[in-house]
């Protein structure tokens, strides 16, 4: 599978996932995100940031409960419960939200 | 006819190393490679047999597998002489024949 | 369901096979289940936790950062061989730090790395209900 931009063809798993995570963009992330339906706000962007970033220090995708617990403490209690990631990815936060962040599917995600 | 004898396994997981010492001759290099660096830590357990080799043959360590395996340079036994991967290829042209201790 | 005791024991360098990386990804995978669980570094195992490992040159995933996410998914119990550190002419500060945050303790960071003898390392392997090896 691939997604196509502007004539640039990015190569993606059976599920959707970036094969390169070096090929990630924000317009990626918005296309990604259209596909599903879903139009990308900054509360979106600031989980998908968070990931990357969790990404880039430790080398995973983290597990659902895992992120849950870690964006509470970085960006607010209110913010750290699987309510409001839900809401903000209702095909389940670490998968829908790793997919955007350019990641791969969370080790341990079924 | 010098050989340059390959060790590629932890002196502490496998006897590669001991063997390669035991057979290696007079005019034979060794080239540590991938777990095979280890034994290039000073201080260890099999320091002093290196050290020992180290008087009759050149000893060679891949700096790139060091550098994966967070080995610092400090930490090496002194007189093992670092190579990249071009220096790799260089020796292998500069010894008739290649072992593998795998 | 009662927990568990788990202690994964790991006995392999880390880049020369594929046993590190397993284990640590079936560590994450198991602390999904909410078990006690324990990892002991033996051997050429306690390799994995070196500190500065940089796999850029070797072309493979450098997978060691990872260790320091296993705070986040509560395993705080590490134990590392003190006599398999001795061999290889290590100590404890050749080794990453790693911690964790104690829930029971206002969520101070804590260390998760203990350096055990052969003989404390002993009696942890006594105490565990499965214990899995890579």
């Amino acid at each position: 599978m691939a997604i196509q931009i502007n004539g640039n063809t990015y190569e993606t798993d059976e599920e959707g996932y970036l094969v390169n995570l070096s090929d990630w963009t924000e317009e990626l992330a918005t296309e990604m995100a259209k596909a599903d339906g879903a139009v990308l706000d900054e509360n979106h962007w600031e989980v998908i940031n968070f990931l990357r970033d969790y990404y880039e220090e430790y080398q995973i995708a983290p597990a659902v409960r895992v992120l849950t617990k870690a964006v509470g403490k970085k960006l607010g209690k209110d913010k750290g419960t699987s309510k409001y990631l839900y809401e903000l990815f209702p095909y389940g936060p670490a998968k829908q939200a790793c997919k955007y962040a350019g990641l791969p599917k969370p080790t341990g995600c079924v | 006819m010098p050989v340059l004898h390959i060790v590629n396994k932890s002196p502490y997981d496998r006897n590669s190393l001991d063997t390669c010492l035991r057979l290696a001759r007079a005019d034979a290099a060794i080239l540590l490679i991938e777990d095979g660096i280890y034994a290039a830590q000073k201080n260890a357990a099999a320091s002093d047999k290196v050290q020992h080799a180290l008087g009759k043959h050149p000893i060679y360590a891949l700096q790139p597998d060091l550098q994966a395996r967070g080995i610092n340079p400090d930490n090496m036994i002194e007189g093992i002489s670092l190579v990249d991967y071009d220096g790799f290829v260089k020796l292998t042209t500069e010894y008739d024949k290649l072992q593998s201790w795998l | 369901m009662a927990s568990k005791r788990f202690l994964y024991i790991n006995r392999k360098a880390p880049h020369g096979t594929v046993y590190a990386l397993e284990s640590l990804e079936v560590v994450l995978i198991g602390a999904a289940f909410e078990q006690d669980v324990s990892l002991a570094f033996i051997d050429d195992g306690v390799y994995q936790l070196m500190r500065n490992q940089d796999t850029t040159a070797i072309g493979s995933k450098n997978f060691s950062p990872t260790y320091k996410a296993l705070g986040d998914y509560d395993v705080s119990k590490i134990y590392v061989e003190q006599e398999s550190l001795e061999t290889r002419g290590l100590s404890k500060d050749d080794l990453m730090p790693l911690t964790y945050e104690d829930e029971d303790d206002d969520w101070a960071e804590k260390d998760s790395i203990h350096i055990v003898s052969g003989a404390e390392l002993a009696e942890i392997i006594e105490q565990q209900d499965v214990i899995l090896n890579f």
